[in-house]
């Protein structure tokens, strides 16, 4: 594995340490011995191949999925350890932007992004009030808020979903894929909105992603999975010059490398001429 | 044979695994610290959606089955000279046995194939994953508003839609038939008992509410997030809430009335 010395890891909201998890009963593997570091005020990116497991490595840090080894660390504590109260009230300190938008169909974008704050504060409906259209404002759908979620585009419900997930003020925002699907100046949108919100906000992100191009230009620190683990992690110039052939592979998008083109199979001599052809 | 004796283990397992986890979830739905400021909106909410939207095809079927009731007793009972008992007949078929039955199965094909649906689909949307991530428990603002809807309309339903039969028995038997109108209500008045009938009517209803919406909610869910998913949940919800409730009406008929 590629160690990259950074001193913006010694402060870090999210450790994980050893993690070692598989899918029903340890059919499929995921992860196996991955440690990461999330640095307190940064983007971080993490990238792989897809179906390396990066949405699965977001459920476990938000504690929906449980690991069969290691830990994960949110602001010092460990989130698979906590009882349900107690995770319940630590997942009011982060938020999740899922790729679906997964914004409620049966409520208007504006009671959309004020469920958070009645369901968790006794907030007077005028500050609610006061407090979502200022979300709104920053993701640009004040004269949206009127509208139900299936009147927006995706790139709109996107910006939506942010607002809410930003609605009770969150430590750390975990975005998944926030790209996938979106048309040139959505992605552009989404890409700025991640960049100024954290800026603005003081967060802490991690952006699931393969869209390299996008990622690069706003994230603080890269981590690169596959195989199951970390493969490289670095700033984003850090990993521009890594001469490591997986990394090199996956940040100029090559076909065929040591993340082969082929699915593991049988040869394809064997296949076609069946195996006792000699 | 191996195979065979391992799929049947992976069965029963899967079945034990199961019927854990809709305890599981109904425990956790029902068990919780009530908030009733934020639970009675939903509550009313999930009543309209549950019961008052059921309530067009709980009158309908109730009005035809009880004419159908009225015409049938009447055939049979007046070749005996005893067609002034089509009152208590009429009533009793329906206070003890097709209210309930009838009203459940009507319950489970509209409002739990729709309880299914949404909650399958809320899963597919990662709505319920949403919530969660909001550190608000799915399974208190979801599952037990809809849980609690269904287990008190159900009965309710049942209600009318006994009141709604006698009525078309009524109007068969009385109007178009020609049975004393007073005889038909007065026989039915002094036949028809309050504990014996009307009341274990409405128990039973309440055990079909309890089972027919908590399997529409553990079908919902448990079910897996594909469209695929979903339909066979739906599917799987009548089917089994049907049968259940028949199985249980036949187990209540006996500690009730054997």
């Amino acid at each position: 594995m590629r160690q990259v010395e950074n001193s913006a890891l010694d402060d870090a909201l999210v450790v994980i340490d050893n993690l070692h998890f598989a899918h029903s009963f340890g059919a499929h593997q995921v992860y196996r011995n991955l440690s990461m570091r999330v640095p307190r005020g940064k983007i971080t990116a993490v990238m792989g191949p897809s179906g390396i497991g990066k949405t699965t490595l977001l459920r476990l840090i938000g504690a929906q999925l449980y690991p069969q080894q290691g830990s994960i660390e949110f602001a010092g504590h460990n989130v698979h350890q906590l009882n349900r109260r107690d995770l319940y009230e630590l997942r009011k300190r982060m938020s999740m932007l899922f790729q679906s938008g997964a914004l409620f169909t049966d409520m208007t974008v504006y009671d959309n992004i004020a469920f958070p704050l009645r369901e968790h504060s006794q907030l007077p409906e005028e500050i609610i009030d006061t407090i979502v259209k200022m979300k709104l404002e920053a993701v640009g759908l004040r004269g949206a808020r009127d509208l139900m979620p299936a009147e927006l585009s995706g790139g709109m419900a996107r910006r939506a979903a942010l607002a809410r997930a930003i609605a009770l003020d969150p430590e750390l925002i975990l975005y998944d894929e926030p790209f996938a699907g979106q048309d040139p100046i959505s992605m552009g949108v989404i890409v700025k909105l991640i960049k100024e919100l954290n800026a603005s906000l003081g967060l802490t992100s991690i952006v699931v992603t393969h869209d390299i191009a996008e990622v690069m230009t706003i994230a603080d620190y890269v981590y690169i999975l596959a195989d199951k683990q970390v493969v490289g992690h670095g700033t984003p110039a850090q990993l521009k010059q890594s001469d490591d052939p997986l990394i090199h592979q996956f940040l100029h998008g090559e076909a065929d490398g040591p993340v082969p083109f082929h699915y593991a199979a049988a040869s394809l001599e064997d296949d076609l001429l069946g195996s006792d052809h000699a | 044979m191996l195979n065979r004796v391992a799929a049947l283990g992976k069965v029963t397992l899967d079945a034990i695994a199961g019927a854990g986890a809709a305890l599981f979830m109904l425990m956790r739905a029902l068990f919780g610290k009530p908030q009733l400021r934020k639970s009675w909106p939903l509550l009313m909410q999930q009543m309209y959606s549950v019961g008052v939207l059921s309530l067009l095809i709980i009158v309908v079927s109730g009005l035809f089955i009880g004419m159908v009731l009225g015409l049938q007793g009447y055939t049979i009972l007046v070749d005996f000279g005893a067609e002034q008992s089509l009152g208590p007949m009429v009533a009793l078929s329906l206070l003890r046995e097709l209210g309930p039955v009838v009203t459940a199965l009507l319950f489970a094909g509209r409002a739990g194939s729709a309880l299914t649906a949404e909650i399958g689909l809320m899963k597919a949307t990662e709505q319920l994953s949403s919530l969660e991530m909001m550190g608000v428990d799915p399974l208190r603002r979801v599952i037990s508003p809809r849980f609690w809807a269904g287990f008190y309309s159900m009965p309710i339903l049942a209600l009318v839609f006994s009141a709604v039969g006698i009525y078309g028995g009524y109007l068969v038997g009385v109007r178009w038939l020609g049975v004393d109108d007073g005889a038909f209500w007065s026989v039915m008045q002094s036949n028809v008992e309050w504990g014996q009938d009307i009341l274990n009517g409405v128990i039973k209803s309440l055990v079909f509410a309890f089972v027919v919406t908590w399997i529409a909610l553990h079908k919902g869910y448990q079910c897996t997030p594909t469209s695929v998913g979903i339909s066979r949940a739906t599917t799987s919800t009548v089917v089994t809430a049907s049968l259940a409730v028949l199985g249980l009406d036949f187990v209540l008929t006996a500690l009730m009335f054997g």
